[in-house]
């Protein structure tokens, strides 16, 4: 009996990780979209969010159609514990395809719900939604300032002629 | 009876720990013939998820030597005696096996006596005692404690307790490398200080304290000079009249001993008094008061007997795996900082900062090897390390750091491994990380306005 015992002590699979969900530690083993984007094209939207001294940055880059405003190319690169690098590869998958009023519709619950984040990681997802946001402004402005130049430019041709 | 243990033993030991019978080869025929049985069986990431993660949290706590289990077994089984019973045998045997681990724990340390020692549940509970207890007794004249940044949570927790009490308590700051400066610390001992306390080496950076230079200013200026030595007893040669220390902790689990049990030596000659904190029988001269757990106390005895007889073994064998870690680290791998110390340290606690990679990711990566983030970001409170943070880390650095704990049964194929696994992964989060970007494109990251406050 003891030796039974002993066997199914020394055989136990071992619980390598903490509290991780399976989600996570595949999103963190196997992250999708690492990469970046030529942050100076038109069509590219970045938001950089976090700060190192609190242990986590985030860097969420989208390529946009801008007939259609839907995110064709979304990736990441994040600065953080297990956690942040599953939500912020999460987030990339989220908003691939979305249209980008959409895209800054998705929240840091949706997140949070789908990693089964626990409490003290809430703060990984808020940061993803932080960075969707930040993402989506910068391209919305570089577009503004897009239109605002040709329309200068339209403007000086027009009192040119 | 007899027959019975043995069967028992027999059986026990099988399943007690899988590499019981190689560690104990191991003991007799020294590292080189470790190091050849441990390649015979290559580790490999993906065997080493199907078994155990390799030990690397020495720090934390060490397996119990399987000669301290042999010696305690007997007092687990049929030797249940009280050791404060006085009318029967059972007692008289129980307190010779308490007596003998008395001696063998007063000679590690060289005290000179064994009545010098009391034990404990712990390196905690002694810290408790030393602290408070002498406070508490000395209070009507002396109302002043003075210690360091750094110690342990459960030093620095005594003291704020007795701050709370209305006791005043220096808290002397360390220099970059972890040291405590002598003038710094002379300049905080006042007409009313009761003790001074001071590790010996840090449990999370591995920095030895100038102790025998502490405990000569202490004796000169007529203090008390208590040191937390749950890192160092065993590990490095502690001698406590050399020294000139009047309390010292120590700890059983950090010596390949049991977990529950320490001890606390206590100077007769100058005399150390103290109030316990602990109040009932009367026993351990009245300081700490319960019955002692034999068997963890004859686990302490042996452990600290074991620890003398390979304290040089040891010492070497930390020393040449620890140089192993480091070159293969500091050589493979780019932008990497030891934490503490170089030149005053105990070589077997190395903890790097690798910049740009996070540490908690980083040992989540590290899955098969049981190494701990030197920071404590991994609780709830998400704060870097008191210590790192006290000796002038920057926070983004803190927020990287790891401890590698080398030990009596670390291995050189061991070292090797870890060596390649902090390799790759470093080298893949640093691909996943904005920060190391940045610096690649030569971006200062101090310039950058960050969001987050």
């Amino acid at each position: 009996m003891f030796w039974r015992l002993a066997q199914q002590v020394r055989f136990a699979r071992p619980r390598l990780t903490r509290s991780y969900d399976q989600k996570v530690i595949e999103h963190f083993e196997k992250p999708k979209n690492v990469g970046s984007l030529d942050r100076n094209a038109p069509d590219v939207g970045v938001g950089l969010v976090g700060a190192p001294a609190c242990g986590d940055v985030m860097k969420l880059a989208i390529r946009v159609d801008p007939t259609t405003g839907t995110i064709v190319e979304s990736v990441f690169k994040t600065f953080g514990c297990g956690s942040a690098i599953a939500s912020s590869s999460y987030a990339t998958e989220l908003i691939k395809g979305k249209r980008l009023e959409d895209a800054v519709k998705v929240t840091n619950r949706q997140i949070a719900s789908e990693l089964k984040l626990p409490p003290v990681k809430l703060h990984c997802s808020m940061l993803a939604e932080d960075a969707i946001r930040a993402a989506v402004s910068d391209y919305q402005k570089k577009q503004a300032q897009q239109v605002s130049q040709s329309a200068t430019q339209a403007a000086t041709a027009a009192t040119g002629n | 009876m007899r027959s019975q243990l043995l069967l028992l033993r027999n059986v026990l030991r099988p399943c007690w720990r899988p590499g019981a019978q190689q560690t104990r080869a191991l003991h007799h025929e020294a590292g080189v013939a470790a190091t050849e049985g441990a390649a015979a069986s290559k580790l490999t990431e993906e065997g080493l998820v199907q078994r155990r993660p390799i030990y690397m949290d020495f720090q934390a706590t060490t397996p119990v030597d399987p000669r301290v289990l042999d010696a305690m077994l007997p007092y687990f089984l049929h030797e249940y005696g009280n050791a404060h019973s006085r009318t029967h045998s059972y007692g008289w045997s129980a307190e010779k096996a308490t007596e003998r681990a008395r001696e063998q724990v007063a000679k590690l340390i060289n005290a000179s006596s064994p009545k010098e020692i009391i034990f404990t549940s712990g390196a905690t509970e002694s810290n408790n005692l030393a602290i408070k207890g002498v406070a508490q007794f000395y209070r009507q004249s002396k109302r002043h404690i003075v210690t360091t940044t750094t110690e342990h949570k459960c030093v620095l927790d005594s003291c704020r307790h007795l701050e709370r009490e209305g006791f005043q308590v220096t808290y002397v700051p360390v220099q970059p490398d972890g040291r405590v400066s002598l003038e710094t610390l002379s300049a905080a001992i006042r007409s009313d200080t009761a003790i001074v306390s001071v590790m010996a080496v840090n449990n999370e950076i591995g920095t030895l304290q100038p102790i025998a230079a502490i405990g000569q200013l202490c004796r000169e200026r007529g203090v008390f000079f208590h040191c937390d030595a749950a890192q160092a007893v065993g590990k490095i040669p502690i001698d406590v009249e050399a020294m000139n220390i009047d309390l010292l902790s120590i700890s059983g689990h950090k010596i390949y001993g049991p977990k529950g049990v320490g001890a606390l030596f206590v100077r007769r000659r100058p005399r150390v008094r103290l109030d316990p904190i602990i109040n009932g029988g009367g026993q351990e001269r009245g300081l700490r008061s319960g019955t002692l757990p034999t068997p963890l106390v004859v686990g302490l005895g042996a452990a600290c007997d074991v620890a003398e007889q390979e304290l040089e073994r040891d010492y070497a064998h930390v020393v040449e795996l620890s140089e192993r870690l480091y070159n293969g680290i500091v050589q493979r791998i780019p932008h990497v900082q030891l934490n503490g110390s170089r030149e005053f340290r105990y070589p077997g606690c190395l903890n790097f900062s690798f910049a740009y990679v996070e540490g908690e990711s980083l040992l989540m990566a590290l899955k098969t090897i049981a190494v701990s983030s030197g920071s404590a970001c991994t609780s709830a409170s998400l704060e870097p390390s008191y210590v790192l943070r006290a000796l002038g880390v920057d926070e983004d650095l803190a927020h990287t750091s790891i401890r590698f704990g080398i030990g009596r049964f670390t291995t050189a194929s061991e070292i090797d491994y870890a060596v390649d696994m902090a390799e790759r992964h470093v080298q893949r989060l640093r691909e996943m990380s904005p920060l190391w970007e940045m610096v690649q494109e030569g971006i200062d990251l101090k310039s950058i306005q960050w969001t987050q406050s």
